[in-house]
């Protein structure tokens, strides 16, 4: 990845109707980076993008380009360009005048826009589609065409607001396959918003977490995976077991009344400790060789691995294994080293974690976003 | 299935009958009375006798007032229409609400008002004497005429107008804006070609009532300015040559449906025109 940075935001904070939306945000953006602000809704990641395309100016703080301030630039003499949720296409102009919207406002030569429309056509595969009524095409379509008409002002940076929101699973996967293809070919920065966490870790290149109105990580799809700074980011990402631990000494450390070897250091003796366990780092195996005991609460079939629930010492693990255990069965879990990651205490402890008033249709719940504003 | 039918017609009912006896019906009568004579028997004479340079100039007349008052109506509302409906709702209501206040007061007595306003010893000359001004001679001008017209039917342009402006979906303006466009671009880009079906709702709520006005002219023209609406009103009412009355009514709904016509000719097929 080039190291150039194109994008910074140094401070940034926004307030509506005495709401803070965004809390001292700084962030950076390089040249030909794959940008994604990761977060729940109303946690400022929209926001955050509408700053950068100029529709929201800061109450305080600097937004960089590079590096030149920008903060009073209107939208439309910024190299940006914006593919917007649900498209905003032009109701009253076809595919082809759609796309061609920014070069004739430039007032580029009939031959070149026709060119470069073929060319954007191409990219999103909608060759011969020039003179249909946007109005009447599909989701995924009118999606390619929102891309195509933002990227053919070749803008430095393409702002994407939750652009696969309203399709439909399969599409989203294709979508998204397209998307990165895109991103690779054009070397176009993308910032790409999204509340889907498995969209943000197969797409991205830098992962942001957002929440409160403030980020919580910067890191790689497996840096924000593997090392989530906080109980948040631990729960957003991916399913996980976050038990309250007393960090012993530098790689030692305790929790559930055991004693576990971890690769975790530098925290100070006997610090109070957030520990986490991806379900399927847990290995079910027989009660007299498990590190802990507990009683499988609930099983659930997922088609690649059953969803254990156990409970030890009062604490709703989730295991996720290939082998079936039966419900009230007793069980012992073993935990390798590197399977535990250790995070400092922080406002989210406490909050996440803990599986005892899991199903799988409040999962599906806390995934509906509400619109962000 | 039958019974639920029966009662959907049975519905309509009052409707058809609404229908025939106050629309078909005038509708024959004038058809009628246009191509007979005072005996009743068939003519086109009728028509032949609006062909006399008198009443062609009334036509002529009539159609210039109404397409001035239309354009002006339209050059006054839009840029009203718009800073409406970029308002909050709430104050886009009470704003509203305002452009139609005058509307709930009786037409004859908002005219008069205007003569007392526009008079050489009015209410405006009266103000202008105190500054030396004039008195500016207003009643009874061409200009009276259209101002009239203009005032009592520019609510009509400016509601459709808005109420399409107020549709018109704020992401769009902000994709235009990020494509490039400075705000007067995105109004010329954007805002208008969308806002095309309510000009033209407008055009036609203001067009034909201006058209076939009659009262507006009579009071603040002072009788110099015939419209064919004056003149149908003195076939009945004084003249009582119904023939000639109906035969010019005749004419005056073509030239509607005819400028009708070219308009739509304009609109999107999908422009969804309100009238």
């Amino acid at each position: 990845m080039n190291e150039k940075k194109i994008i910074e935001l140094k401070g940034v904070s926004k307030t509506f109707d005495d709401e803070v939306i965004l809390d001292n945000i700084d962030l950076k953006v390089y040249e030909k980076e794959f940008m994604t602000l990761l977060g729940p809704s109303g946690c400022g990641k929209t926001t955050t993008l509408r700053i950068i395309a100029g529709f929201v100016t800061p109450d305080s703080g600097e937004v960089l380009f590079d590096d030149v301030k920008i903060n009073d630039v209107p939208p439309h003499k910024r190299s940006v360009n914006t593919v917007f949720q649900k498209y905003a296409l032009f109701p009253h102009l076809n595919v082809y005048e759609n796309i061609a919207f920014a070069l004739r406002l430039k007032k580029v030569s009939e031959e070149e826009i026709y060119e470069r429309v073929e060319e954007m056509l191409t990219m999103v595969n909608l060759r011969g589609f020039e003179k249909r009524d946007v109005n009447l095409l599909s989701g995924g379509q009118q999606q390619r065409v929102a891309i195509a008409r933002a990227l053919i002002n070749k803008p430095r940076v393409l702002l994407l607001d939750e652009p696969l929101g309203a399709l439909d699973l399969k599409l989203r996967k294709d979508m998204q396959n397209e998307l990165k293809n895109i991103q690779r070919k054009t070397g176009i920065t993308f910032i790409y918003v999204t509340h889907d966490q498995e969209e943000a870790l197969s797409m991205s290149d830098t992962v942001v977490v957002m929440a409160n109105g403030k980020i919580q990580q910067i890191g790689s799809p497996t840096d924000i995976y593997n090392e989530p700074e906080n109980a948040f980011v631990a729960d957003f990402i991916g399913e996980s077991n976050i038990i309250d631990g007393v960090m012993l000494d530098d790689f030692k450390v305790r929790f559930s009344g055991h004693e576990f070897v971890c690769l975790d250091k530098g925290f100070g003796k006997n610090e109070a400790v957030d520990v986490v366990v991806r379900p399927e780092d847990v290995d079910v195996v027989p009660l007299e060789k498990g590190m802990l005991r507990g009683v499988v609460d609930s099983v659930t079939f997922k088609g690649v691995h059953y969803e254990i629930i156990v409970t030890i010492n009062k604490f709703k693990w989730m295991i996720q294994s290939t082998d079936y255990v039966a419900p009230m069965q007793k069980i012992g879990i073993y935990v390798e080293p590197d399977a535990i990651h250790i995070m400092k205490k922080s406002e989210f402890s406490g909050m996440f974690g803990d599986y005892s008033s899991f199903s799988d249709e409040l999962d599906h719940l806390s995934d509906v976003t509400e619109e962000e504003e | 299935m039958n019974k639920k039918t029966l009662i959907q017609k049975a519905a309509a009912a009052p409707h058809i009958v609404w229908s025939v006896l106050f629309i078909i019906a005038p509708l024959i009568f004038v058809m009628y009375y246009a191509f007979t004579d005072n005996e009743g028997s068939f003519t086109v004479s009728n028509f032949t006798e609006l062909f006399q340079a008198s009443y062609l100039e009334i036509f002529l007349r009539s159609v210039c007032f109404a397409f001035l008052a239309t354009v002006i109506c339209l050059v006054l509302a839009y840029p009203i229409a718009y800073f409406i409906s970029r308002a909050n709702a709430k104050t886009q209501k009470i704003l509203i609400m305002l452009v139609m206040l005058p509307m709930w007061m009786n037409f004859l007595i908002r005219t008069y008002s205007w003569m007392a306003l526009l008079e050489d010893t009015g209410i405006i000359n009266t103000f202008l004497g105190f500054f030396g001004i004039g008195p500016v001679h207003m009643i009874n001008t061409a200009g009276a005429v259209i101002l009239g017209m203009v005032y009592n039917y520019l609510p009509y342009m400016i509601i459709p107008i808005h109420s399409v402006l107020s549709k018109v979906d704020v992401r769009l303006l902000e994709a235009a804006a990020d494509l490039g466009s400075n705000p007067f671009t995105v109004i010329t880009k954007v805002v208008f070609p969308l806002s095309i079906p309510g000009i033209i709702s407008g055009i036609t709520m203001v067009f034909v009532p201006s058209i076939s006005t009659f009262y507006i002219s009579q009071k603040l023209g002072g009788g110099n300015f015939d419209l064919i609406g004056d003149t149908i009103e003195r076939q009945f009412q004084t003249a009582y040559n119904y023939n000639l009355g109906a035969s010019m009514s005749f004419v005056l709904m073509l030239l509607i449906i005819i400028s009708m016509t070219i308009m739509n000719k304009y609109a999107d097929d999908d422009g969804g025109v309100i009238i």
